[in-house]
């Protein structure tokens, strides 16, 4: 898992490339627990290249919405692989969590 | 059709599985998305065993079984340890609670429980076997 961020004023972006699974979710985790991400808008995480995703790196992403939302920091995904989509859509995590199809859409919300 | 592997009880390994399920899976006309469901349930067990069962001991070993028969998908992981999982005790967790109260574990064998038809876990002696199938009509 390799993951390469582009931070704006408002916005951090997070490119996920490879495997999120139990032995690579803690380096995601790693990113997402920073204190200053709270300082931004909104947090995108391009799925472009994200390959595999299990119930650890689902976890990561639950663990960290309530203080996200807390906050009021908005976590969108986009770009999903429609195989990682359908892990997200066993588990009803599309309808807590905002998914959309492109950067464009993600930047728009 | 059957194939088989063993591996150590490191969270590496994980890998290891995805690619020899995807393997023995190939060539099975089946979709993307099902192959990778099918992956997912395999992975999730069998870091259960490597993580909460053997506490990532890679003295232990764990062997991966995926047999093939007609329409039916069947894989089985053994782990040379006796269980502490109870599958009688398990509830389906609330996942909005897990949201509210931030908690990263515990959908693992929800999803397994999603993607398969049956899961069955058995003690032989000092043998835990899970088995997970999958019927296509």
């Amino acid at each position: 898992m390799k993951i390469t961020q582009h931070a704006t004023d408002t916005t951090l972006t997070l490119a996920l490339n490879g495997e999120l699974d139990a032995s690579s979710s803690v380096l995601l985790d790693t990113e997402l627990s920073k204190p200053e991400i709270l300082r931004t808008q909104k947090v995108l995480i391009d799925c472009q290249q994200l390959n595999y995703i299990s119930s650890a790196g689902l976890g990561v992403f639950i663990s960290h919405l309530q203080t996200f939302q807390d906050a009021n920091v908005k976590l969108v995904f986009f770009n999903m692989q429609e195989k990682v989509r359908n892990v997200f859509e066993i588990l009803g995590l599309d309808s807590l969590m905002t998914i959309v199809p492109s950067e464009a859409d993600a930047t728009a919300v | 059709m059957q194939q088989a592997i063993r591996i150590s009880c490191n969270r590496r390994n994980l890998k290891v599985v995805r690619d020899f399920v995807g393997e023995s899976l190939a060539g099975q006309q089946l979709s993307e998305v099902l192959v990778n469901q099918l992956i997912l349930a395999v992975d999730e067990v069998v870091a259960n065993f490597i993580i909460h069962a053997n506490a990532e001991d890679e003295k232990q070993f764990l062997d991966v079984r995926v047999t093939v028969l007609n329409h039916e998908f069947g894989f089985e992981i053994e782990d040379a340890t006796p269980s502490t999982y109870s599958p009688g005790s398990y509830q389906e967790p609330d996942l909005r609670e897990f949201v509210r109260v931030g908690k990263k574990g515990g959908v693992g064998m929800m999803l397994v429980n999603r993607i398969m038809d049956r899961v069955e876990y058995s003690t032989t002696g000092e043998h835990t076997i899970c088995r997970l199938y999958k019927t296509l009509a």
